[in-house]
């Protein structure tokens, strides 16, 4: 049996607003094999990106359990903490503002490095900075330029070699390409795939393009108002859509092929709401063409329909 | 395209040249540009950032910031108007009559102090004799087309979602039946679903008003699925253009190859993603040669010499490439290949 990367079991973070508690993420378990790719989809609010921050402890869990690597990470202290972030980190959608206007490509990548005293030597530490750039796909000319005077695609990729530093296990990447126009980020997807590869690394890819997701990702999870509504190997979701909400999804996405211009879309009515103080119903209901006296009842759980292929709704 | 009736045309475009003229040296953003479109047709305008597309655009309403911004040269007619030549009372009547425009940033659009029913009388009061009252049922009455209930015309922006600001913003532009709407990337701050029902309000719109458009977009899916015509820009040129059939399925310009290679596809989740190699070019000091040329992966010698001419392909596609010049060159990408 493959070996478990990270394992996140029932975990809840719930905000507290003047309207009420937000349930941002509200009991999603999920588990990413290692050497892997998760990704994590759904619209504005859904809670992607703040269960992939809950999983990195930069925000702190309001219940449930991350399990990182067989060892239960929900309560470690703060050095211990420090410790891991050794191995798991994170790539920001935007390298507009991830990135300190102040610093040189130079400081930005050594900094991690330098934070953990791994490497005291002046001259081997922009070795290992040089390595990284190259790594990434970055001209050795730049190591002392800042942030403003590079490009979008190559901002991204001083983000990916200051995450790349420590030689991590496990990347969070939030949106990494959104940002980017479609030419970037199209080299900015092979380089991930390619470091995949070159460092057995796993990925929790979060983003809400299905596109983008669907050619990246070995298993999606789909997210609705903080709960996961459907996940399934990729091709599979793509293929045999069960949830009305991942149907409306993919539906939804414009192709660029002329013959399917006139294709029938399912368009959902309504908009995303926010999670606050939700009763127990399924969380879609207000939107959903299916809804019926039962939805309103009580919130689905997420069952395995075919092997592999989970799917939160009373009716399928 | 060619040799039609100027009555038919409800925008024409010639040699556009658009700079702006900043302490850093001349942005060359738009660079000689000749568009044509018809009634009724959706033109769609394709292109990375930096390309010139909302340049373009705002030279259409004469908007162009100036300073820094200089038109050139070029001439531009707007149902028969020529746009560059009108004076700032003219132009007042035309903008939110004749043509239109829908904005990317729905959030900063909208004035935060008038309720959305208010800014649409707005509209309606400035090109139209009618009365306060009138112009506010037709307001309310808009406001329903777009799929917003009439009795949220008194609240303030703030209270709507994106989605709603986007359809109040066309509800708006399209107030007063313009004969031409520029939308850029009117849903590019959309989620996905809602960028579903934003686009099939404003083509239900358009096909009742009558209204021709410019679809201005990164999205080659959008194109695909609203657009009749084709421009693809590149560092302030167009490289290509035709029917979408001619774009989509004959693609000519190495650039547009590009950009289909470059996208993820979702009906083959295994396929290779071939991006573009290196980045657009610096705009205040473009290649003497094609723009394209120091990224192209057919460059030839000249390409880097001389710049590039429209050459006709068919009576509907031109393209602007060197490699033409040869007859039997072909790009890679085969017809239908997706």
């Amino acid at each position: 049996m493959a070996e478990t990367m990270i394992e996140v079991k029932n975990l809840k973070k719930y905000f507290k607003t003047r309207r009420g508690m937000l349930q941002a993420v509200d009991d999603v378990s999920f588990s990413v094999e290692k050497g892997k790719t998760l990704g994590l989809v759904g619209e504005s609010g859904c809670g992607k990106s703040t269960t992939g921050r809950v999983i990195l402890r930069l925000i702190e869990p309001t219940a449930g359990k991350i399990i990182f690597n067989g060892r239960d990470i929900t309560g470690i202290s703060k050095r211990e903490l420090r410790e891991l972030r050794k191995e798991m980190q994170i790539i920001f959608q935007d390298p507009y503002s991830s990135l300190d206007p102040r610093m040189t490509v130079n400081q930005i990548i050594s900094e991690p490095i330098e934070l953990n005293n791994l490497i005291k030597d002046k001259r081997e530490m922009e070795r290992r900075v040089l390595e990284l750039m190259e790594t990434v796909g970055l001209a050795e000319r730049l190591i002392n330029t800042y942030p403003h005077e590079l490009d979008g695609g190559r901002r991204q990729r001083v983000g990916i070699a200051r995450a790349l530093a420590l030689n991590p296990k496990f990347i969070v990447c939030d949106e990494p390409v959104s940002a980017l126009d479609v030419s970037i980020q199209a080299q900015i997807l092979n380089l991930l795939g390619k470091l995949k590869k070159q460092f057995g690394l796993t990925y929790l890819f979060i983003t809400h393009d299905l596109a983008v997701v669907n050619h990246f990702a070995d298993e999606i999870a789909v997210m609705y108002l903080g709960k996961i509504v459907e996940k399934a190997e990729a091709e599979e979701l793509f293929v045999n859509p069960l949830h009305p909400y991942t149907k409306a999804l993919i539906s939804a996405i414009p192709i660029p092929d002329v013959s399917s211009r006139n294709k029938k879309r399912i368009i959902l009515k309504g908009e995303v709401t926010s999670p606050i103080n939700m009763p127990d119903q399924c969380r879609f209901a207000k939107r959903c063409m299916y809804v019926d006296s039962k939805c309103w009842e009580s919130g689905p759980e997420l069952r395995e329909i075919t092997k592999g292929h989970f799917v939160a709704c009373h009716y399928v | 395209m060619n040799g039609k009736d100027i009555s038919d045309l409800v925008l024409k475009i010639e040699n556009l040249v658009v700079h702006y003229e900043t302490e850093d040296g001349t942005v060359e953003a738009v660079n000689g540009i000749d568009l044509q479109l018809e009634r009724k047709r959706v033109l769609g305008l394709v292109g990375e950032t930096g390309a010139g597309k909302t340049t373009t655009a705002l030279a259409i309403l004469n908007l162009i910031p100036d300073p820094p911004g200089v038109i050139k040269s070029g001439k531009i007619i707007v149902n028969g108007k020529d746009i560059l030549k009108q004076d700032i009372k003219e132009l007042e009547k035309i903008r939110g009559k004749e043509v239109s425009m829908i904005f990317q940033d729905p959030m900063t659009s909208l004035n935060p102090v008038f309720t959305i029913g208010e800014q649409i009388t707005e509209t309606i009061m400035l090109h139209e004799e009618v009365s306060k009252r009138e112009a506010h049922r037709r307001a309310r009455e808009i406001l329903e087309l777009v799929g917003i209930p009439q009795d949220r015309a008194d609240e303030y922006p703030h209270q709507f979602s994106g989605g709603m600001k986007q359809r109040a913003l066309i509800a708006i532009a399209l107030a007063c039946r313009p004969k031409l709407l520029i939308a850029d990337e009117p849903t590019t701050a959309l989620d996905v679903t809602i960028q579903a029902q934003v686009l099939e309000v404003m083509s239900a719109l358009k096909e009742k008003y009558e209204t021709s458009m410019i679809m201005i977009t990164h999205d080659l899916g959008i194109v695909a699925e609203t657009c009749d015509m084709v421009a693809v820009m590149y560092a302030g040129k167009i490289v290509e253009q035709g029917t979408l059939e001619d774009v989509f399925n004959k693609t000519k310009h190495p650039y547009t190859e590009g950009l289909f290679n470059s996208i993820p596809k979702i009906n083959d989740r295994k396929a290779e993603l071939i991006p573009i190699p290196g980045l657009m070019p610096d705009p205040t000091n473009l290649p003497k040669g094609c723009a394209f040329a120091p990224r192209c992966s057919y460059v030839m010698t000249e390409c880097h010499e001389r710049p590039v001419e429209l050459k006709r392909i068919s009576d509907t596609h031109i393209v602007a490439c060197h490699a033409y010049n040869k007859p039997d060159f072909h790009i890679r990408r085969r017809a239908g290949e997706r």
